[in-house]
């Protein structure tokens, strides 16, 4: 199944006030991966992902996606390929009921209303918010907003997921809720978090981005053991990995989901 | 800044009542979008000096509500908000329009206070009107009977976007708002020109946010065109009543019921 693939491949990207955001950035992530993607604010974690659907263009390097180089002819087959769901899930619910918006998608595809109706039917059972259905987006919760979100993309049968922040905002229980559904999720997936603790549980491999570099690619647990390269990026332990501030008693990690 | 989120919230309110689900709730949005149309196209038509000609008006917003199930006290502030514009329009009638009109025994009303009283009229009759057809239809199932009824889909769709984002970016200037009441520390702060600066900056961000979900509108392979959505079906009972309340109008509009009633009453033409 190769076109459950993401390679990069020296990725530069220059902004036109000539920020340089990627500096030569460098992975291929394989089939049913799940990847973190972490580093400081402005480390270019977001310039990456705008890369990965084609929304930006790189200033240099290519990006494979599958089978396919990302160039404008193939562009429409990636963008179905990877679902790509945005931090705020104000900017990714833009229709005026739920249904019609996990329908947006499905439709732009060019299926006909049955198959549209079984899609949504599908994607939204998936994320248990088949009673949203009718609602308007800016009546549901946060917590709701982001598996509606999630919906959204589901409902193209991607093969690769790219989420960015997909915990950030949500409440406690809300935030376990959407870690158990990413969990089951047997699509490649690729996320960027500063939220550490769901990487240390979601994802067996991390890749860290400093200032537009790659600083670090490996297992997650071997890189939260490494203090050094987390100073240098301006990141520490995950919560899980660090000391019981009350007891003083050391953790054991959980073994990484795979 | 307080009216802003005021406003907000009263939207809302409104929207919440096109969730409910009385007989009229169901009907085609295309029926009550057409007959709110007629509805306003009668009223605007009558002539300025004939206050009465309005009143049998009244009966179609009166017969919604009711069996709407619309809360008459909230509608009717909604309205109020809007009449001090049509007193502007007014105002000046009755000094430019000092043509006595009207006997009342020793007052004589002026063709100016008319026709300024028939404005009021006027504007109350058809703001209450699209208010009662937001409430009993819901803008969404609008923007759709205006789209099916061949309003081109660029202006449905920007309504559609209008009315989405709408709370978005009211909650965001809200927010900006109290930011800078919680420092202005009761004062002005620094008067005209921090809105000036937070108009810009609210417009900016309506920039960055409209980019954002333009990506994710790419993102899910949007390529310039909207496709129609599921179509409802115009039925007899959606024709009845286009039909009732259209030709009701038209005869409130050529027959002059109050003083029909009148001389009914009276039994002799005033």
């Amino acid at each position: 199944m190769s076109h459950h693939i993401v390679e990069v491949r020296d990725l530069r990207h220059v902004y036109p006030d000539g920020t340089e955001a990627l500096r030569g950035v460098s992975f291929r992530i394989t089939h049913g991966e799940a990847v973190a993607i972490i580093g400081a604010n402005g480390a270019g974690k977001s310039t990456l992902l705008l890369h990965l659907n084609g929304y930006l263009t790189p200033s240099q390097g290519a990006i494979r996606i599958g089978d396919f180089p990302l160039t404008p002819a193939t562009l429409p087959e990636i963008r179905r390929t990877v679902g790509m769901v945005f931090q705020d899930p104000d900017d990714q619910l833009f229709m005026p009921t739920v249904f019609d918006d996990v329908a947006f998608g499905p439709l732009n595809l060019g299926l006909d209303g049955d198959e549209v109706e079984a899609q949504v039917r599908m994607a939204l059972a998936r994320v248990g918010a088949g009673h949203l259905r009718d609602k308007p987006p800016y009546r549901l919760s946060g917590g709701e907003k982001k598996r509606v979100g999630i919906a959204t993309v589901l409902a193209m049968s991607p093969d690769i997921l790219v989420m960015d922040e997909p915990t950030s905002g949500l409440d406690p229980f809300a935030r376990r809720q959407l870690m158990a559904l990413l969990k089951d999720f047997h699509h490649t997936r690729i996320f960027t978090s500063h939220d550490l603790d769901m990487v240390l549980e979601l994802c067996e491999r991390t890749i860290v981005l400093h200032e537009g570099e790659v600083m670090a690619d490996g297992p997650t647990l071997d890189i939260f053991r490494d203090e050094a390269l987390l100073a240098a990026c301006r990141l520490e332990k995950p919560f899980a990995m660090q000391g019981c501030p009350v007891c003083g008693g050391k953790p054991s990690p959980p073994e990484p989901h795979g | 800044m307080a009216s802003i989120v005021g406003a907000i919230a009263d939207l809302r309110q409104l929207d919440l009542m096109a969730n409910g689900n009385t007989g009229l709730h169901r009907l085609d949005a295309r029926a009550k979008v057409l007959a709110t149309l007629a509805f306003i196209l009668a009223v605007v038509s009558v002539n300025k000096y004939e206050l009465a000609a309005l009143f049998p008006f009244f009966l179609y917003p009166a017969v919604i509500m009711a069996l709407g199930d619309l809360p008459v006290r909230h509608i009717a502030k909604k309205v109020a908000v809007v009449l001090p514009f049509a007193l502007m329009v007014g105002i000046f009638n009755p000094i430019f329009d000092q043509t006595v009109l009207v006997r009342l025994g020793a007052l004589a009303i002026s063709g100016g206070w008319l026709s300024f009283a028939s404005i009021l009229v006027r504007a109350t009759l058809t703001v209450g009107a699209a208010l009662i057809l937001v409430a009993v239809t819901g803008f969404p199932a609008i923007c759709q009977a205006l789209d099916q009824l061949g309003l081109p889909r660029i202006f449905t769709v920007q309504l559609l976007f209008l009315y989405r984002y709408l709370f978005v970016l009211g909650e965001e200037g809200s927010r900006m708002a109290r930011a800078r009441e919680l420092r202005a520390f009761g004062g002005k702060g620094l008067g005209l020109r921090s809105y000036g600066a937070m108009i810009s900056h609210l417009l900016l961000r309506t920039w960055l946010r409209a980019e954002r979900i333009h990506l994710a509108m790419l993102a899910r392979g949007f390529s310039g065109k909207f496709h129609p959505r599921r179509t409802t079906r115009f039925g007899g009972r959606d024709f009845l009543f286009l039909a009732g309340w259209s030709g009701l109008f038209l005869f409130f509009r050529l027959v002059n019921v109050s003083r029909l009633l009148g001389t009914i009453v009276t039994g002799a033409p005033r």
